[in-house]
């Protein structure tokens, strides 16, 4: 059967993809972000997963105000690195998943979520700033991300957005649909956006340190305290954007320490560094035990 | 009844609702507009006569083409969307976001080297954080009278 061994958490800011992309990643400014995904880079290689499962948002890219779902899983065959303005990132097609992902969305749908099945989706840097991080620049000659992707989007534009519970609940039933997949794969789910920031107006470049490190905190060794932080905390103490933090809380909730008491997670990497362009990065690696 | 909106004490911050999203529907879908070439280059032509061909209030119309961001998200903007406005004129995302502060480029960018923002005094309005009203513009914008 299938099942989940590893959870990634990660920021998913643009200017990342940006700095990758123009060759910035050696700059004063930028190496200390990308030193801290270089333990990273490696374990994706030593662990190799099948299918990750890469919980993110749409940026006002796929979706607009025309249609906006709280939860969207794709169950496409493949997916476009997205124009956000600035022309495509010149990373390779995102491969999908199709039969797990049908399979996750009927079950989480009679688990009483109500998600909704996305077979066209172009892809913005919320899916592939995180999958350049952990995987870095696929070589010329083999231009492919390592495994293919089932892309779950997540609304965090328009509130309200979910809550933490609802979406750590969310995690928990997407881990019971893997776990009933007859095929033998070893899979991640990666929770993304955040941390500490803001876009807009005059509070513009808010940055959290003491809030972030007690969110990473919370959410390894006691995420059920990390689900019951209400939208309000993470407006008022993480800014507005940092509401994204809700993403990580469906990836936590898919561990199985969650449903199995005596089966502790294994932290396998903690980071966290201010400032890439407006945002604080954090990233953990979480392992099954 | 009136629904429970706990982040309107919140300074220096609009939070993109529902009541926001029904006012800015057409301002940002005008945004998202710009996503495509042949749009950005017949908006640059002639900004004006392209914004009236959406069903936006002259007062969003106003704010798009006088790239006041705080004045858009005031009128139902969203910044994500808004953000299309700064790709076609070439402008970062640090660039769109220092711009609302009234803080020059390179006092944005340091305040975010520098560890960015604090959130003490910009928890609740009226207290005395650099985010609230009565401390704006800021940076070298807000000379002594002003």
């Amino acid at each position: 059967m299938a099942r989940i061994t590893a959870s990634v958490f990660t920021s998913h800011v643009p200017a990342i993809g940006a700095a990758l992309d123009l060759g910035k990643t050696a700059e004063p400014y930028w190496q200390p972000v990308f030193q801290g995904y270089e333990f990273s880079k490696q374990w994706m290689k030593d662990k190799q997963p099948d299918v990750i499962i890469l919980v993110f948002n749409d940026h006002a890219t796929a979706f607009s105000l025309d249609m906006i779902p709280t939860f969207a899983i794709g169950t496409a065959a493949q997916y476009q690195p997205a124009d956000e303005g600035w022309g495509p990132r010149p990373v390779p097609v995102v491969q999908g998943h199709p039969a797990l992902a049908a399979h996750i969305a009927q079950s989480v749908i009679q688990q009483d979520f109500d998600l909704t099945i996305v077979n066209k989706m172009d892809v913005d840097h919320g899916l592939t700033v995180p999958l350049s991080l952990m995987c870095g620049q696929p070589p010329a000659d083999h231009f492919a991300w390592p495994c293919p992707v089932v892309p779950f989007a997540v609304n965090v534009v328009q509130y309200p957005v979910p809550s933490g519970q609802r979406c750590f609940n969310l995690g928990q039933a997407i881990r019971r649909a893997v776990e009933s997949f007859d095929e033998d794969l070893n899979v991640h789910i990666w929770g993304t956006g955040g941390m500490s920031h803001q876009l807009q107006g005059p509070r513009a470049g808010l940055i959290n340190r003491e809030f972030d490190n007690a969110f990473l905190d919370k959410l390894i060794a006691d995420p059920a305290a990390a689900a019951a932080i209400p939208h309000i905390d993470y407006v008022r103490e993480a800014g507005s954007e940092g509401i994204e933090l809700v993403m990580w809380l469906i990836a936590r909730g898919a561990m199985k320490d969650v449903a199995e008491n005596p089966s502790p997670v294994r932290l396998k990497h903690r980071f966290y560094h201010v400032p890439a362009s407006n945002t604080a990065v954090g990233h953990l690696i979480l392992e099954n035990t | 009844m009136a629904l429970d909106k706990p982040y309107l004490d919140v300074p220096g911050t609009t939070i993109f609702d529902t009541e926001q999203s029904r006012k800015g529907y057409h301002l940002n879908q005008f945004c998202m507009s710009l996503m495509q070439a042949a749009n950005r280059e017949r908006f640059k032509a002639d900004e004006r006569a392209y914004l009236d061909e959406w069903p936006m209030t002259e007062d969003q119309k106003l704010g798009v083409l006088s790239r006041d961001l705080n004045r858009c998200i005031a009128l139902g903007g969203n910044i994500y969307f808004l953000a299309k406005i700064g790709a076609t004129d070439g402008k970062s995302f640090q660039q769109m976001a220092g711009s609302m502060t009234g803080m020059t480029e390179d006092e944005y960018r340091a305040m975010m080297v520098s560890g960015g923002r604090s959130v003490e005094g910009n928890r609740f309005i009226g207290e005395d954080g650099d985010a609230q009203a009565h401390r704006q513009p800021q940076g070298a914008a807000r000379t002594p009278g002003h």
